[in-house]
């Protein structure tokens, strides 16, 4: 190694782009002590640009969050200190605990079902083939995950009124006092926006999952096999515990998407009929932008974010432990 | 192979099947529903006898599609690009020049990992009216760079870290600088973490929902999905016009995923694996 290193793009005017130009020549005289200090802080520039951008644009208004969750403000006027206030109001509130339920509800449509669906296709399936049906398969398995969240909305909205294809489907079976408006129904508003999480989640858990699949040795089967195992003692005894992984990753992703979810909601049902639909995310913009009670939205998005940890940090260390 | 097997895997043939199957209906659905001739009432499924194509045309001139693939365009140039770069570089201190103190710059950043949008589009609205932003669309763009750093450095450091750091020595040997060092050697090696990356961000821009709505009113500047909201706000009532506007929206991503679908899946399998 020689010397020629004192030289990370430094000094440049916007920290952003450095151009070519504000290379120093190389400092030759200063041996190996002098020059490692100097580069290696140096490379703090390199750092830079995407801190500061995350610093102005995430840091910033997230202490600011936190901070207008310690007063009532309408936005315009003066800001009034509440202290503590508005998370009493977001504890005690009946309408605001029930929306903060609705998201625990919806982690079984978003999470559960299609893990559990995924795990169930993933362990007879094993894997998929890397011909054209396969290639077939999983393109149509990510069209969910490919568009907007909000064209999800729009076209189940269609397929659950009144007039839609589920419906259309429960006349032919000579159904017809089932059917209804399902997301207008109080009863079966919430569980139709989860088949919705539903329908977006399955088809990423179903690949992941069935990669995951895919990396386990057969021999660990023809073992099991041997020894007299059934396919349910199998699943338990080696998919189970080799998908650890993948489950984990699936739970974290659809476990985010549902506490935070907000398009497929405001497009669906916009949290009605009542409350019955609400969601945090949902709640935050109403009170912020339409109630003017931005102190409470404030309080309640920094509860959301908490209640994002509280359930994702625990699965992190539970399937990651291992590796 | 013996016979349960076989009669496991046919089992799970048909399950798949059927999930392609579900996944797929409620997009022929739509498109049902958007053949049907204007101001009828459509039914789920239901080929129409005579399928009025031409409703793709008014939805595209309501929709005012010139304008919305404009805004999408100009919004994902401004984010992608400087997003990669910048998450490259600093993926490249933090992962390969190992920063005095760098786990803090990436724990800090880790914070912002599982954070909803929700928690911080309230003040992004304030500081965005304060800098005279609003309705603009850098109100969309300048907040989803910095929104994206913390998955964009993680997924460039985990490059980084794994590149033999006897391969920058050799380099230096030559002479070269670190600025050089990083554009000839460690950015052609990090090229499929890029190009994954790049699609992501593409698709999460394009798709961005709640911060067009909130910081931009006029649909014409916003992305794709914000777009697509006003337009189900505005046409809501009319359902053959909503359907054949909202795939008329989708098609462009549709077309990108399906020339790009092996780099989608891959990108999109990776992202949540890391992410």
């Amino acid at each position: 190694m020689t010397s020629a290193l004192g030289s990370a793009p430094a000094g440049s005017g916007t920290a952003s782009r450095p151009g070519r130009g504000d290379t120093r020549a190389p400092v030759r005289p200063h041996r190996k002590k002098r020059w490692g200090r100097t580069v290696r802080w140096s490379g703090w520039l390199w750092v830079l640009p995407a801190l500061i951008m995350y610093g102005v644009f995430v840091l910033r208004p997230l202490v600011l969050t936190m901070q207008y969750s310690l007063y009532d403000w309408n936005g315009i006027g003066a800001a009034r200190w509440a202290g503590l206030d508005n998370y009493l109001t977001v504890f005690t509130d009946r309408d605001l605990l029930k929306i903060i339920s609705n998201a625990f509800i919806l982690i079984i449509f978003f999470s559960f079902i299609p893990v559990l669906l995924g795990l169930l296709v993933a362990s007879l399936v094993r894997r998929i083939t890397t011909g054209p049906a396969g290639t077939m398969v999983r393109t149509v398995l990510f069209l969910p995950q490919v568009i907007p969240l909000v064209a999800a909305g729009i076209a189940w909205s269609w397929v659950l009124s009144t007039n839609g294809l589920v419906n259309q489907a429960l006349r032919a079976v000579g159904l017809d006092g089932v059917t209804r408006a399902w997301l207008g129904d109080f009863d079966t508003a919430l569980p139709a926006v989860g088949v919705i999480g539903t329908w977006v989640m399955l088809g990423l858990c179903t690949i992941l999952l069935i990669t995951g699949m895919s990396k386990i040795d057969p021999s660990l089967y023809e073992a099991a096999r041997i020894d007299g195992a059934g396919p349910v003692r199998e699943f338990f005894a080696v998919t189970l515990p080799s998908l650890r992984q993948e489950i984990g990753i699936c739970l974290t992703v659809t476990i985010i998407a549902a506490l935070a979810s907000f398009d497929i909601v405001y497009i669906s049902t916009s949290g009605g009929p009542g409350i019955q639909t609400t969601v945090p995310g949902l709640e935050i913009y109403r009170l912020a932008f339409s109630q003017r009670q931005v102190g409470l939205a404030s309080a309640l998005a920094v509860v959301l974010m908490a209640l994002v940890l509280v359930c994702v940090l625990p699965i992190q260390r539970l399937t990651r432990g291992e590796k | 192979m013996n016979l349960t097997t076989r009669s496991e895997r046919l089992t799970g043939r048909i399950f798949l099947i059927a999930l392609v199957v579900v996944t797929l209906l409620p997009f022929l659905s739509m498109l049902s529903a958007a053949l049907q001739p204007r101001g009828t009432v459509p039914t789920g499924l239901a080929w129409p006898s005579d399928p009025q194509w031409g409703n793709f045309a008014d939805a595209f001139t309501a929709a005012n599609m010139g304008a919305l693939l404009k805004s999408s365009a100009l919004i994902v140039a401004g984010v992608v690009p400087v997003g990669v770069l910048i998450a490259t570089m600093a993926g490249f201190g933090l992962g390969h020049l190992r920063v005095p103190g760098g786990h803090l710059a990436f724990g800090l950043l880790l914070l912002g990992l599982t954070l909803p949008f929700e928690a911080v589009v309230t003040p992004l609205y304030y500081q965005m009216r304060d800098l005279g932003l609003l309705n603009t669309r850098w109100a969309i763009i300048l907040p989803l760079i910095g929104l994206y750093m913390p998955f964009a450095v993680f997924w460039m450091r985990a490059h980084f870290i794994n590149v033999p750091r006897e391969l920058s020595e050799a380099a230096r040997v030559d002479g070269s600088n670190t600025w050089q060092l990083f554009w000839r050697v460690h950015v052609p090696l990090a090229r499929p973490a890029v190009a994954s990356l790049t699609i992501l961000l593409f698709l999460w821009t394009w798709n961005q929902f709640l911060l067009a709505i909130v910081l931009v009113d006029d649909a014409t500047k916003r992305t794709m999905a914000g777009a697509l909201g006003a337009f189900q706000g505005q046409w809501g009532t009319d359902l053959v016009l909503l359907c054949a506007g909202s795939l008329l929206i989708l098609t462009p991503t549709l077309i990108v995923f399906l020339i790009f679908q092996r780099q989608f899946i891959k990108a999109l399998l990776q992202g949540s694996v890391k992410g």
